[in-house]
Protein backbone atom coordinates (compact mmCIF):
# COMPACT_ATOMS: atom_id res chain seq x y z
CA UNK A 1 0.00 0.00 0.00
CA UNK A 2 2.61 2.37 1.07
CA UNK A 3 4.57 2.01 -2.74
CA UNK A 4 1.14 2.79 -4.09
CA UNK A 5 0.96 6.19 -3.01
CA UNK A 6 4.44 6.83 -3.78
CA UNK A 7 3.84 6.02 -7.61
CA UNK A 8 3.48 9.56 -8.76
CA UNK A 9 3.48 8.21 -12.52
CA UNK A 10 0.77 7.04 -14.77
CA UNK A 11 0.06 3.82 -16.85
CA UNK A 12 1.75 1.15 -14.89
CA UNK A 13 -1.85 -1.05 -14.47
CA UNK A 14 -2.34 -0.06 -18.22
CA UNK A 15 1.74 -0.87 -19.77
CA UNK A 16 2.52 -3.85 -17.78
CA UNK A 17 -1.06 -5.48 -18.13
CA UNK A 18 -0.59 -4.86 -21.83
CA UNK A 19 3.09 -6.25 -21.74
CA UNK A 20 1.91 -9.23 -20.14
CA UNK A 21 -1.30 -10.08 -22.06
CA UNK A 22 1.28 -9.26 -25.64
CA UNK A 23 4.00 -11.77 -24.25
CA UNK A 24 1.56 -14.32 -23.14
CA UNK A 25 -0.47 -14.76 -26.31
CA UNK A 26 2.66 -13.96 -28.38
CA UNK A 27 5.51 -16.09 -26.87
CA UNK A 28 4.70 -17.92 -24.16
CA UNK A 29 1.40 -19.72 -25.24
CA UNK A 30 2.63 -21.06 -28.57
CA UNK A 31 5.77 -22.31 -26.72
CA UNK A 32 3.91 -23.40 -23.94
CA UNK A 33 1.56 -25.39 -26.72
CA UNK A 34 4.55 -26.89 -28.27
CA UNK A 35 5.93 -28.01 -24.75
CA UNK A 36 2.31 -29.73 -23.99
CA UNK A 37 1.99 -31.18 -28.10
CA UNK A 38 5.78 -32.76 -26.51
CA UNK A 39 4.50 -33.92 -23.50
CA UNK A 40 1.81 -36.32 -25.54
CA UNK A 41 5.52 -38.30 -26.32
CA UNK A 42 6.84 -38.85 -22.69
CA UNK A 43 10.27 -37.72 -21.57
CA UNK A 44 11.62 -41.20 -22.77
CA UNK A 45 10.38 -40.95 -26.42
CA UNK A 46 11.17 -37.40 -27.16
CA UNK A 47 14.98 -38.67 -25.98
CA UNK A 48 15.04 -41.47 -28.17
CA UNK A 49 14.27 -39.44 -31.66
CA UNK A 50 17.09 -37.10 -30.47
CA UNK A 51 19.59 -39.40 -29.65
CA UNK A 52 18.45 -41.37 -33.09
CA UNK A 53 21.35 -42.28 -35.50
CA UNK A 54 20.43 -38.95 -37.87
CA UNK A 55 19.40 -36.95 -35.47
CA UNK A 56 22.40 -37.13 -33.12
CA UNK A 57 24.73 -36.66 -36.22
CA UNK A 58 22.52 -33.39 -36.93
CA UNK A 59 23.19 -32.37 -33.63
CA UNK A 60 26.84 -33.40 -33.49
CA UNK A 61 27.00 -30.95 -36.96
CA UNK A 62 24.96 -28.33 -35.70
CA UNK A 63 27.40 -27.94 -32.21
CA UNK A 64 30.54 -28.36 -33.77
CA UNK A 65 30.13 -25.67 -36.72
CA UNK A 66 28.30 -23.18 -34.14
CA UNK A 67 31.23 -23.58 -31.84
CA UNK A 68 34.21 -23.61 -34.37
CA UNK A 69 32.43 -20.55 -35.96
CA UNK A 70 32.17 -19.08 -32.23
CA UNK A 71 35.79 -19.84 -31.75
CA UNK A 72 37.17 -17.89 -35.24
CA UNK A 73 34.81 -15.00 -34.01
CA UNK A 74 36.61 -14.96 -30.30
CA UNK A 75 39.82 -14.87 -31.76
CA UNK A 76 39.59 -12.64 -35.05
CA UNK A 77 36.64 -10.65 -33.44
CA UNK A 78 39.44 -9.71 -30.27
CA UNK A 79 41.67 -8.63 -32.75
CA UNK A 80 38.81 -6.65 -35.32
CA UNK A 81 37.73 -4.62 -31.45
CA UNK A 82 41.14 -3.67 -30.67
CA UNK A 83 42.74 -2.68 -33.74
CA UNK A 84 38.93 -0.28 -34.44
CA UNK A 85 39.30 1.18 -30.47
CA UNK A 86 42.99 1.21 -30.48
CA UNK A 87 44.48 1.79 -33.64
CA UNK A 88 43.56 5.13 -36.33
CA UNK A 89 43.64 4.18 -40.00
CA UNK A 90 41.89 5.50 -42.87
CA UNK A 91 38.02 4.33 -43.59
CA UNK A 92 37.26 3.49 -39.57
CA UNK A 93 34.23 4.79 -39.76
CA UNK A 94 33.43 2.90 -42.63
CA UNK A 95 34.89 -0.39 -41.15
CA UNK A 96 33.30 0.09 -37.52
CA UNK A 97 29.69 0.48 -39.38
CA UNK A 98 30.52 -2.86 -41.99
CA UNK A 99 30.94 -5.03 -38.90
CA UNK A 100 27.01 -5.02 -38.11
CA UNK A 101 26.11 -5.93 -42.02
CA UNK A 102 25.68 -9.42 -40.75
CA UNK A 103 22.68 -8.49 -39.03
CA UNK A 104 21.58 -6.20 -41.34
CA UNK A 105 21.82 -8.30 -44.78
CA UNK A 106 18.89 -10.96 -44.70
CA UNK A 107 20.46 -14.64 -44.13
CA UNK A 108 19.36 -16.07 -46.98
CA UNK A 109 20.86 -13.67 -49.30
CA UNK A 110 24.32 -14.71 -47.33
CA UNK A 111 23.80 -17.81 -48.20
CA UNK A 112 23.48 -17.47 -51.74
CA UNK A 113 26.43 -15.08 -52.04
CA UNK A 114 28.68 -17.42 -49.85
CA UNK A 115 27.72 -20.61 -51.70
CA UNK A 116 28.57 -18.74 -55.11
CA UNK A 117 31.99 -17.49 -53.70
CA UNK A 118 32.95 -21.26 -52.61
CA UNK A 119 31.40 -23.28 -54.71
CA UNK A 120 34.33 -24.85 -57.10
CA UNK A 121 34.24 -21.61 -59.93
CA UNK A 122 33.52 -18.89 -57.36
CA UNK A 123 36.15 -16.33 -56.51
CA UNK A 124 37.41 -18.41 -53.24
CA UNK A 125 36.63 -21.85 -54.44
CA UNK A 126 38.57 -22.02 -57.33
CA UNK A 127 41.71 -21.27 -55.29
CA UNK A 128 40.98 -23.50 -52.54
CA UNK A 129 39.82 -26.85 -54.49
CA UNK A 130 42.45 -26.99 -56.01
CA UNK A 131 44.54 -26.76 -52.96
CA UNK A 132 42.28 -29.93 -51.54
CA UNK A 133 39.77 -27.61 -49.29
CA UNK A 134 36.34 -28.45 -50.35
CA UNK A 135 34.52 -25.49 -48.50
CA UNK A 136 31.01 -25.16 -50.89
CA UNK A 137 28.57 -28.12 -49.75
CA UNK A 138 30.59 -29.47 -46.80
CA UNK A 139 30.59 -28.94 -43.18
CA UNK A 140 33.32 -26.60 -43.74
CA UNK A 141 30.41 -24.19 -45.31
CA UNK A 142 28.42 -24.50 -42.45
CA UNK A 143 31.11 -23.05 -40.25
CA UNK A 144 31.74 -20.28 -42.68
CA UNK A 145 28.15 -19.29 -42.86
CA UNK A 146 27.94 -19.31 -39.19
CA UNK A 147 31.00 -17.43 -38.91
CA UNK A 148 29.69 -14.59 -41.12
CA UNK A 149 26.27 -14.78 -39.51
CA UNK A 150 27.40 -14.50 -36.13
CA UNK A 151 30.92 -11.94 -36.77
CA UNK A 152 29.72 -8.72 -34.64
CA UNK A 153 28.77 -10.41 -31.64
CA UNK A 154 32.32 -10.86 -30.18
CA UNK A 155 33.54 -7.55 -31.53
CA UNK A 156 30.62 -5.49 -30.39
CA UNK A 157 30.55 -6.66 -26.82
CA UNK A 158 34.22 -6.30 -26.80
CA UNK A 159 34.42 -2.24 -28.16
CA UNK A 160 33.21 -0.62 -25.13
CA UNK A 161 34.85 -2.78 -22.67
CA UNK A 162 37.96 -2.13 -23.93
CA UNK A 163 37.45 1.34 -24.78
CA UNK A 164 36.74 1.50 -20.76
CA UNK A 165 40.39 -0.17 -19.32
CA UNK A 166 42.14 2.88 -17.98
CA UNK A 167 45.30 4.05 -19.55
CA UNK A 168 46.55 4.56 -16.65
CA UNK A 169 46.74 0.60 -15.51
CA UNK A 170 48.90 -0.38 -18.52
CA UNK A 171 51.38 2.85 -17.57
CA UNK A 172 51.33 1.16 -14.52
CA UNK A 173 52.02 -1.99 -15.74
CA UNK A 174 54.91 -0.83 -17.78
CA UNK A 175 56.38 1.63 -15.24
CA UNK A 176 56.75 -1.46 -13.17
CA UNK A 177 58.59 -3.09 -16.09
CA UNK A 178 56.05 -5.31 -17.68
CA UNK A 179 56.62 -6.01 -21.43
CA UNK A 180 53.94 -5.22 -23.39
CA UNK A 181 52.85 -8.84 -24.00
CA UNK A 182 53.11 -9.40 -20.00
CA UNK A 183 50.62 -6.14 -19.82
CA UNK A 184 48.41 -7.65 -22.45
CA UNK A 185 48.15 -11.20 -20.69
CA UNK A 186 48.21 -10.25 -17.45
CA UNK A 187 46.08 -7.12 -17.28
CA UNK A 188 44.27 -6.48 -20.28
CA UNK A 189 43.30 -9.99 -20.56
CA UNK A 190 41.90 -10.54 -17.70
CA UNK A 191 40.19 -7.35 -17.82
CA UNK A 192 38.27 -8.59 -21.10
CA UNK A 193 37.84 -11.82 -20.37
CA UNK A 194 34.42 -11.47 -19.24
CA UNK A 195 33.11 -9.91 -22.25
CA UNK A 196 34.96 -12.24 -24.65
CA UNK A 197 32.92 -15.05 -23.32
CA UNK A 198 29.95 -13.22 -23.13
CA UNK A 199 30.42 -12.51 -26.87
CA UNK A 200 31.14 -16.06 -27.56
CA UNK A 201 28.71 -17.51 -25.89
CA UNK A 202 26.18 -14.81 -27.99
CA UNK A 203 27.25 -16.25 -30.77
CA UNK A 204 27.30 -19.88 -30.29
CA UNK A 205 23.19 -19.36 -29.45
CA UNK A 206 22.70 -17.31 -32.57
CA UNK A 207 24.72 -19.98 -34.18
CA UNK A 208 23.02 -23.02 -32.87
CA UNK A 209 19.55 -22.13 -34.24
CA UNK A 210 20.97 -20.81 -37.50
CA UNK A 211 18.83 -21.59 -40.69
CA UNK A 212 18.83 -19.78 -43.73
CA UNK A 213 22.59 -18.97 -44.36
CA UNK A 214 23.90 -22.30 -43.95
CA UNK A 215 21.00 -24.29 -45.88
CA UNK A 216 22.54 -22.97 -49.23
CA UNK A 217 26.13 -23.71 -48.53
CA UNK A 218 25.52 -27.08 -46.32
CA UNK A 219 24.61 -29.37 -49.03
CA UNK A 220 22.73 -30.67 -46.57
CA UNK A 221 23.81 -34.66 -46.80
CA UNK A 222 21.74 -36.25 -44.03
CA UNK A 223 24.76 -37.61 -40.87
CA UNK A 224 27.23 -35.34 -42.66
CA UNK A 225 26.36 -32.08 -43.39
CA UNK A 226 22.10 -31.39 -42.29
CA UNK A 227 21.73 -29.54 -39.01
CA UNK A 228 19.30 -29.53 -36.57
CA UNK A 229 16.78 -26.93 -37.95
CA UNK A 230 17.05 -28.87 -41.68
CA UNK A 231 15.89 -31.84 -40.16
CA UNK A 232 13.11 -29.92 -38.10
CA UNK A 233 11.95 -28.46 -41.25
CA UNK A 234 12.14 -32.15 -43.38
CA UNK A 235 10.33 -33.88 -40.75
CA UNK A 236 7.79 -30.83 -40.74
CA UNK A 237 7.44 -32.30 -44.63
CA UNK A 238 7.27 -35.54 -44.23
CA UNK A 239 4.23 -35.04 -42.10
CA UNK A 240 6.55 -36.30 -39.09
CA UNK A 241 4.74 -33.61 -36.52
CA UNK A 242 5.62 -35.05 -33.34
CA UNK A 243 9.39 -35.71 -34.47
CA UNK A 244 9.85 -32.35 -35.39
CA UNK A 245 8.49 -31.28 -31.97
CA UNK A 246 10.55 -33.76 -30.24
CA UNK A 247 13.70 -32.23 -31.79
CA UNK A 248 12.27 -28.45 -31.68
CA UNK A 249 11.34 -29.49 -27.64
CA UNK A 250 15.22 -30.05 -27.39
CA UNK A 251 16.32 -27.22 -28.68
CA UNK A 252 14.43 -24.96 -26.97
CA UNK A 253 15.19 -26.45 -23.81
CA UNK A 254 19.06 -25.89 -24.52
CA UNK A 255 18.38 -22.44 -25.78
CA UNK A 256 16.95 -21.87 -22.49
CA UNK A 257 19.63 -23.14 -20.68
CA UNK A 258 22.07 -21.15 -22.88
CA UNK A 259 19.78 -17.86 -22.13
CA UNK A 260 20.41 -18.54 -18.57
CA UNK A 261 24.25 -18.98 -18.82
CA UNK A 262 24.79 -15.74 -20.84
CA UNK A 263 22.35 -14.04 -18.17
CA UNK A 264 24.59 -15.15 -15.70
CA UNK A 265 27.84 -14.22 -17.58
CA UNK A 266 26.75 -10.69 -18.16
CA UNK A 267 25.97 -10.46 -14.55
CA UNK A 268 29.78 -11.28 -13.61
CA UNK A 269 31.11 -9.21 -16.14
CA UNK A 270 29.00 -6.38 -15.02
CA UNK A 271 29.55 -7.13 -10.98
CA UNK A 272 33.37 -7.72 -11.54
CA UNK A 273 33.35 -4.83 -13.25
CA UNK A 274 30.94 -3.22 -10.71
CA UNK A 275 33.61 -3.89 -7.77
CA UNK A 276 36.30 -2.10 -9.46
CA UNK A 277 34.21 1.18 -9.17
CA UNK A 278 34.74 3.89 -6.67
CA UNK A 279 32.89 3.04 -3.54
CA UNK A 280 30.35 6.18 -3.67
CA UNK A 281 29.55 5.12 -7.38
CA UNK A 282 28.79 1.57 -6.46
CA UNK A 283 26.53 2.65 -3.59
CA UNK A 284 24.86 5.39 -5.68
CA UNK A 285 23.86 2.52 -8.25
CA UNK A 286 23.25 -0.02 -5.79
CA UNK A 287 20.76 2.41 -4.31
CA UNK A 288 19.56 3.03 -7.88
CA UNK A 289 18.45 -0.47 -8.61
CA UNK A 290 16.62 -1.32 -5.24
CA UNK A 291 14.62 1.72 -5.56
CA UNK B 1 57.55 9.49 -24.43
CA UNK B 2 59.36 6.50 -23.98
CA UNK B 3 56.59 5.97 -21.28
CA UNK B 4 53.56 5.99 -24.32
CA UNK B 5 55.45 4.09 -26.51
CA UNK B 6 55.81 1.66 -24.03
CA UNK B 7 51.82 1.42 -23.52
CA UNK B 8 51.75 0.75 -26.88
CA UNK B 9 52.46 -2.06 -29.35
CA UNK B 10 55.53 -2.28 -31.46
CA UNK B 11 55.06 -0.89 -34.67
CA UNK B 12 55.38 -4.39 -36.63
CA UNK B 13 52.67 -6.13 -33.88
CA UNK B 14 50.20 -2.83 -34.91
CA UNK B 15 51.12 -3.63 -38.71
CA UNK B 16 50.20 -7.16 -38.36
CA UNK B 17 46.85 -6.72 -36.04
CA UNK B 18 45.42 -4.64 -38.77
CA UNK B 19 46.08 -6.58 -41.82
CA UNK B 20 44.91 -9.96 -40.13
CA UNK B 21 41.71 -7.82 -38.31
CA UNK B 22 41.10 -6.01 -41.65
CA UNK B 23 41.70 -9.33 -44.02
CA UNK B 24 39.31 -11.18 -41.81
CA UNK B 25 36.56 -8.28 -42.20
CA UNK B 26 37.43 -7.56 -46.00
CA UNK B 27 36.97 -12.07 -46.49
CA UNK B 28 33.75 -12.19 -44.64
CA UNK B 29 32.51 -9.20 -45.12
CA UNK B 30 33.34 -7.04 -48.29
CA UNK B 31 34.15 -9.75 -50.28
CA UNK B 32 30.25 -10.82 -49.98
CA UNK B 33 28.78 -7.96 -49.84
CA UNK B 34 30.43 -6.85 -53.41
CA UNK B 35 29.46 -10.53 -54.51
CA UNK B 36 26.19 -9.53 -54.45
CA UNK B 37 25.97 -6.59 -56.51
CA UNK B 38 28.93 -8.22 -58.87
CA UNK B 39 26.86 -11.24 -59.45
CA UNK B 40 23.38 -9.22 -59.96
CA UNK B 41 24.78 -7.17 -62.74
CA UNK B 42 26.61 -10.59 -64.02
CA UNK B 43 24.87 -9.93 -67.58
CA UNK B 44 24.40 -6.12 -67.15
CA UNK B 45 21.68 -3.94 -66.60
CA UNK B 46 18.71 -5.14 -68.89
CA UNK B 47 18.92 -8.24 -67.61
CA UNK B 48 18.91 -7.16 -64.02
CA UNK B 49 15.97 -4.85 -64.83
CA UNK B 50 14.08 -7.40 -66.29
CA UNK B 51 14.51 -9.50 -63.39
CA UNK B 52 13.28 -6.97 -61.20
CA UNK B 53 10.05 -6.44 -63.30
CA UNK B 54 8.93 -10.06 -62.89
CA UNK B 55 5.72 -10.43 -61.75
CA UNK B 56 6.52 -13.07 -58.83
CA UNK B 57 9.61 -10.44 -57.59
CA UNK B 58 7.28 -7.48 -57.34
CA UNK B 59 4.72 -9.41 -55.49
CA UNK B 60 7.48 -10.88 -53.59
CA UNK B 61 8.37 -7.49 -52.41
CA UNK B 62 5.10 -6.06 -51.88
CA UNK B 63 4.36 -9.07 -49.46
CA UNK B 64 8.25 -8.17 -47.67
CA UNK B 65 6.93 -4.74 -47.05
CA UNK B 66 3.26 -5.61 -46.19
CA UNK B 67 4.69 -7.63 -43.84
CA UNK B 68 6.86 -5.34 -42.11
CA UNK B 69 4.07 -2.74 -42.18
CA UNK B 70 2.01 -5.27 -39.88
CA UNK B 71 4.51 -6.30 -37.62
CA UNK B 72 6.72 -3.26 -36.64
CA UNK B 73 3.30 -0.31 -35.11
CA UNK B 74 2.88 -3.54 -33.17
CA UNK B 75 6.08 -4.06 -31.57
CA UNK B 76 6.85 -0.12 -31.20
CA UNK B 77 3.08 -0.22 -28.90
CA UNK B 78 4.61 -2.84 -27.20
CA UNK B 79 8.02 -1.67 -27.09
CA UNK B 80 7.31 1.62 -25.42
CA UNK B 81 4.83 -0.37 -22.74
CA UNK B 82 6.92 -2.70 -21.72
CA UNK B 83 10.09 -0.67 -21.32
CA UNK B 84 7.54 2.11 -19.16
CA UNK B 85 6.48 -0.76 -16.93
CA UNK B 86 9.69 -2.06 -16.67
CA UNK B 87 11.77 1.29 -16.40
CA UNK B 88 10.14 3.43 -14.45
CA UNK B 89 8.46 1.14 -12.14
CA UNK B 90 9.60 -1.65 -9.51
CA UNK B 91 7.63 -4.76 -9.15
CA UNK B 92 8.07 -8.17 -8.44
CA UNK B 93 9.52 -10.85 -11.17
CA UNK B 94 11.26 -7.43 -13.05
CA UNK B 95 14.10 -9.85 -13.94
CA UNK B 96 12.18 -12.69 -14.87
CA UNK B 97 9.99 -10.38 -17.46
CA UNK B 98 13.11 -9.14 -18.50
CA UNK B 99 14.07 -12.62 -19.39
CA UNK B 100 11.06 -13.65 -21.20
CA UNK B 101 11.26 -10.68 -23.62
CA UNK B 102 14.57 -11.90 -24.73
CA UNK B 103 13.29 -15.14 -25.05
CA UNK B 104 12.95 -14.71 -29.12
CA UNK B 105 16.42 -14.07 -29.23
CA UNK B 106 17.13 -17.38 -28.07
CA UNK B 107 15.14 -19.20 -30.14
CA UNK B 108 15.49 -20.92 -33.93
CA UNK B 109 13.75 -19.22 -36.09
CA UNK B 110 12.77 -22.65 -37.54
CA UNK B 111 11.47 -23.24 -34.22
CA UNK B 112 9.35 -20.06 -34.01
CA UNK B 113 7.94 -21.10 -37.61
CA UNK B 114 6.80 -24.74 -36.23
CA UNK B 115 5.04 -23.43 -32.82
CA UNK B 116 2.45 -21.43 -35.30
CA UNK B 117 1.92 -24.81 -36.82
CA UNK B 118 1.36 -26.18 -33.82
CA UNK B 119 -1.26 -23.97 -32.83
CA UNK B 120 -3.17 -23.19 -36.26
CA UNK B 121 -1.71 -26.12 -38.74
CA UNK B 122 -4.05 -28.60 -40.01
CA UNK B 123 -3.57 -31.12 -37.31
CA UNK B 124 -3.05 -28.11 -34.59
CA UNK B 125 -4.67 -27.32 -31.43
CA UNK B 126 -6.89 -24.50 -33.09
CA UNK B 127 -6.67 -26.48 -36.72
CA UNK B 128 -10.08 -28.20 -36.69
CA UNK B 129 -12.09 -24.93 -35.60
CA UNK B 130 -10.15 -22.56 -38.09
CA UNK B 131 -10.91 -25.51 -40.50
CA UNK B 132 -13.94 -24.74 -39.93
CA UNK B 133 -14.65 -21.24 -40.25
CA UNK B 134 -12.67 -21.20 -43.07
CA UNK B 135 -10.06 -18.80 -41.78
CA UNK B 136 -6.72 -19.92 -42.94
CA UNK B 137 -3.72 -18.57 -40.84
CA UNK B 138 -0.87 -21.39 -41.72
CA UNK B 139 0.10 -21.41 -45.51
CA UNK B 140 -1.06 -17.94 -45.43
CA UNK B 141 -0.20 -14.29 -44.54
CA UNK B 142 -1.87 -14.16 -41.16
CA UNK B 143 1.16 -17.14 -39.84
CA UNK B 144 3.48 -14.89 -41.50
CA UNK B 145 2.98 -12.45 -39.85
CA UNK B 146 2.66 -14.12 -36.67
CA UNK B 147 6.02 -15.97 -37.29
CA UNK B 148 7.54 -12.65 -37.84
CA UNK B 149 6.22 -10.65 -34.88
CA UNK B 150 7.37 -13.50 -32.88
CA UNK B 151 10.80 -12.98 -33.85
CA UNK B 152 11.15 -9.20 -33.75
CA UNK B 153 9.32 -9.35 -30.76
CA UNK B 154 12.43 -8.56 -28.57
CA UNK B 155 14.23 -4.88 -30.47
CA UNK B 156 12.27 -2.62 -29.65
CA UNK B 157 11.81 -3.16 -25.84
CA UNK B 158 15.38 -3.88 -25.29
CA UNK B 159 16.66 -0.60 -27.00
CA UNK B 160 14.27 0.97 -25.09
CA UNK B 161 14.45 -0.46 -21.62
CA UNK B 162 18.46 0.27 -20.70
CA UNK B 163 17.38 4.25 -22.54
CA UNK B 164 14.67 4.80 -20.40
CA UNK B 165 16.53 3.15 -17.19
CA UNK B 166 18.94 5.65 -17.60
CA UNK B 167 16.92 8.55 -18.13
CA UNK B 168 15.13 8.15 -15.14
CA UNK B 169 11.54 9.48 -13.83
CA UNK B 170 12.34 13.15 -12.54
CA UNK B 171 11.30 14.45 -15.50
CA UNK B 172 8.02 12.81 -15.68
CA UNK B 173 7.55 13.35 -12.36
CA UNK B 174 8.15 16.88 -12.82
CA UNK B 175 5.30 17.06 -15.76
CA UNK B 176 2.82 15.20 -13.62
CA UNK B 177 3.31 17.21 -10.30
CA UNK B 178 2.77 20.62 -12.87
CA UNK B 179 -0.61 19.10 -13.57
CA UNK B 180 0.12 17.47 -17.06
CA UNK B 181 -1.93 14.78 -17.76
CA UNK B 182 -0.91 11.06 -18.94
CA UNK B 183 -1.17 11.81 -22.51
CA UNK B 184 0.63 14.86 -22.28
CA UNK B 185 3.38 13.63 -20.31
CA UNK B 186 3.98 11.00 -22.71
CA UNK B 187 3.60 13.05 -25.68
CA UNK B 188 5.88 16.37 -24.93
CA UNK B 189 8.66 14.55 -22.14
CA UNK B 190 8.74 10.97 -22.45
CA UNK B 191 8.83 10.76 -26.60
CA UNK B 192 11.43 13.74 -27.08
CA UNK B 193 13.53 11.78 -25.17
CA UNK B 194 13.06 7.95 -26.38
CA UNK B 195 12.82 9.40 -29.67
CA UNK B 196 16.08 8.56 -31.50
CA UNK B 197 16.33 4.88 -29.08
CA UNK B 198 12.50 3.96 -30.42
CA UNK B 199 14.00 4.83 -33.87
CA UNK B 200 16.99 2.67 -33.53
CA UNK B 201 14.78 -0.09 -32.68
CA UNK B 202 12.30 0.44 -35.60
CA UNK B 203 15.73 0.05 -37.75
CA UNK B 204 16.69 -2.99 -36.40
CA UNK B 205 13.53 -4.69 -36.13
CA UNK B 206 12.47 -3.45 -39.76
CA UNK B 207 15.86 -5.32 -41.00
CA UNK B 208 15.21 -8.21 -38.95
CA UNK B 209 11.24 -8.07 -40.12
CA UNK B 210 12.14 -7.67 -44.13
CA UNK B 211 14.95 -10.29 -43.97
CA UNK B 212 13.61 -12.95 -41.79
CA UNK B 213 14.21 -16.64 -43.92
CA UNK B 214 13.52 -19.31 -41.60
CA UNK B 215 10.50 -18.75 -39.17
CA UNK B 216 8.55 -17.49 -42.67
CA UNK B 217 9.53 -20.11 -44.18
CA UNK B 218 7.97 -22.62 -42.28
CA UNK B 219 4.68 -21.24 -42.16
CA UNK B 220 4.64 -19.65 -45.60
CA UNK B 221 3.73 -22.80 -48.05
CA UNK B 222 5.60 -21.55 -50.74
CA UNK B 223 2.85 -19.97 -52.76
CA UNK B 224 4.36 -18.23 -55.79
CA UNK B 225 2.70 -14.63 -56.22
CA UNK B 226 0.78 -15.10 -52.93
CA UNK B 227 3.03 -16.22 -49.89
CA UNK B 228 6.30 -15.50 -50.83
CA UNK B 229 8.44 -12.64 -49.32
CA UNK B 230 11.79 -11.17 -51.12
CA UNK B 231 14.06 -13.76 -48.94
CA UNK B 232 11.82 -16.86 -49.97
CA UNK B 233 11.52 -15.76 -53.36
CA UNK B 234 15.76 -15.28 -53.65
CA UNK B 235 15.58 -19.24 -52.36
CA UNK B 236 13.34 -20.18 -54.82
CA UNK B 237 15.48 -18.70 -58.17
CA UNK B 238 18.44 -20.02 -56.65
CA UNK B 239 17.01 -23.50 -56.55
CA UNK B 240 16.03 -22.90 -60.20
CA UNK B 241 19.89 -22.02 -61.43
CA UNK B 242 18.80 -18.45 -62.51
CA UNK B 243 21.22 -16.87 -60.77
CA UNK B 244 20.10 -13.19 -62.70
CA UNK B 245 16.87 -13.40 -61.42
CA UNK B 246 17.91 -14.76 -57.58
CA UNK B 247 20.84 -12.26 -57.08
CA UNK B 248 18.51 -9.40 -58.81
CA UNK B 249 16.40 -9.81 -55.63
CA UNK B 250 19.10 -10.41 -53.42
CA UNK B 251 20.65 -6.94 -54.40
CA UNK B 252 17.30 -5.16 -53.40
CA UNK B 253 17.68 -6.87 -49.92
CA UNK B 254 21.45 -5.91 -49.82
CA UNK B 255 20.59 -2.17 -50.54
CA UNK B 256 18.34 -2.39 -47.40
CA UNK B 257 21.14 -3.94 -45.64
CA UNK B 258 23.19 -0.87 -46.59
CA UNK B 259 20.32 1.29 -46.00
CA UNK B 260 19.93 -0.18 -42.68
CA UNK B 261 23.49 0.19 -41.62
CA UNK B 262 23.86 4.00 -42.68
CA UNK B 263 20.23 4.97 -40.95
CA UNK B 264 21.56 3.10 -37.83
CA UNK B 265 24.93 4.88 -38.18
CA UNK B 266 23.37 8.28 -38.14
CA UNK B 267 20.76 7.15 -35.02
CA UNK B 268 23.83 6.20 -33.04
CA UNK B 269 25.41 9.66 -33.89
CA UNK B 270 22.59 11.41 -33.13
CA UNK B 271 21.87 9.57 -29.71
CA UNK B 272 26.47 9.67 -29.02
CA UNK B 273 25.66 13.75 -29.26
CA UNK B 274 23.26 14.01 -27.26
CA UNK B 275 24.19 11.94 -24.67
CA UNK B 276 27.27 14.25 -24.67
CA UNK B 277 25.08 17.79 -24.53
CA UNK B 278 23.08 16.35 -21.63
CA UNK B 279 26.47 15.26 -19.92
CA UNK B 280 28.06 19.05 -20.21
CA UNK B 281 24.52 20.58 -18.87
CA UNK B 282 24.56 18.17 -15.86
CA UNK B 283 28.50 18.41 -15.43
CA UNK B 284 28.49 21.13 -12.90
CA UNK B 285 25.57 19.91 -11.09
CA UNK B 286 27.86 16.14 -10.28
CA UNK B 287 30.92 17.79 -9.66
CA UNK B 288 29.06 20.08 -6.19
Amino acid sequence: MAARTHRVLPGFGLALGYTLVYLSLLILLPLGGMILKASDLGFAQIIDIALGERALAAFRVTFGASFLAAAVNAFFGLIVAWILVRYPFPGKRFVDALVDLPFALPTAVAGITLATIYAGNGWLGRFIEPLGFKVAYTPAGIVVALTFVTLPFVVRTLQPVIEDIEPEVEEAAATLGASRWQTFYRIIFPAIFPALLTGFALAFARAIGEFGSVIFIAGNLPLVSEIVPLLIISKLEQYDVLGATALAVVMLAISFVMLLGINGLQWWAANRHRNSEPPEAAAGKAKGDGE
Amino acid sequence: MKLSRATQEPAWVRALLLAVGLGFLFLFLGLPLVAVFTEAFAQGWPAYAEALRDPETRSAIWLTVVIALAVLPCNVVFGVAAAWAIAKFDFKGKSLLITLIDLPFAVSPVVAGLIFILLFGAQGTFGPWLAEHEIKIIFAVPGMILATLFITFPFIARELIPLMQAQGKDEEEAAVSLGASGWQMFRRVTLPNIKWGLLYGVILANARAMGEFGAVSVVSGHIRGETNTLPLHVEILYNEYNAIGAFAAASVLALLALVTLVAKTVVEWRMKKETEMLSTVLAPEKTS
